[in-house]
């Protein structure tokens, strides 16, 4: 796979995907604190979102920086727009502005575990189209 | 290795008029963390404010750092753009 179509394959899975999430691992096998943290409150909030692992292919990254002008993962994308990364979301989820913008209700229990994520939400995972 | 107070001297010295306070998160001298008030952040989005900071470091940033956390406020607000933990 050339860079070209990373790049491509990068802009496609933000275009098409409500709500992207580029991170490193998966949401069940997150591979670093703040990519868990993030897909934790996804989770929390019930939301259907696609994940990619930036992990298994460093130009993944590379391109992912490119496109968004963000250096660092995990970053979300809402219908097709950088919302940021783990800091803004946390600053985001605990103001309930994340689930505003992701147009859910905040869960009664809005300081529910962020570690469990919820296998029926099943994310859909675009790892293996890259491979 | 960059030290809290490169970080802190480089934000500084890059956003006019920005008081900094960082802090090594691990002690490893890669995790950091930057509470950065500026009245430069006034009027921008969160996401334009937070990439303000990291363009002080630009390439350093998911490479010698490897995590930059950042809250961002103005001077007017008094509060940072996150809750306190």
């Amino acid at each position: 796979m050339t860079n070209e179509e990373i790049r491509a394959f990068i802009e496609r899975a933000i275009a098409e995907n409500e709500v992207m999430l580029f991170m490193k691992g998966t949401p069940t096998e997150p591979r670093c604190g703040f990519s868990a943290r993030s897909a934790s409150m996804l989770n929390t909030l019930s939301v259907q979102y696609a994940a990619l692992d930036i992990l298994p292919d460093p130009r993944i990254k590379q391109e992912l920086v490119e496109v968004s002008g963000w250096p660092t993962t995990p970053q979300l994308f809402v219908k097709g727009e950088l919302i940021g990364g783990c800091d803004i979301m946390t600053e985001m989820y605990e103001s309930g502005e994340l689930a505003q913008t992701l147009g859910v209700e905040m869960p009664a229990d809005e300081q529910a575990d962020l570690g469990q994520p919820d296998p029926t939400q099943g994310p859909i995972s675009l790892e293996n189209r890259l491979g | 290795m960059p030290s809290t107070e490169e970080l802190q001297q480089r934000i500084e010295s890059a956003i006019p008029g920005a008081r900094a306070q960082v802090e090594d998160l691990t002690g490893g001298g890669d995790h950091f963390r930057a509470e950065v008030v500026a009245e430069r952040f006034a009027g921008l989005s969160r996401i334009e404010q937070h990439k303000l900071v990291y363009a002080v470091f630009g390439e350093e940033v998911g490479h010698e750092i490897h995590a930059l956390s950042i809250a961002t406020s103005t001077p007017d607000l008094n509060t940072t753009s996150e809750a306190t933990r």
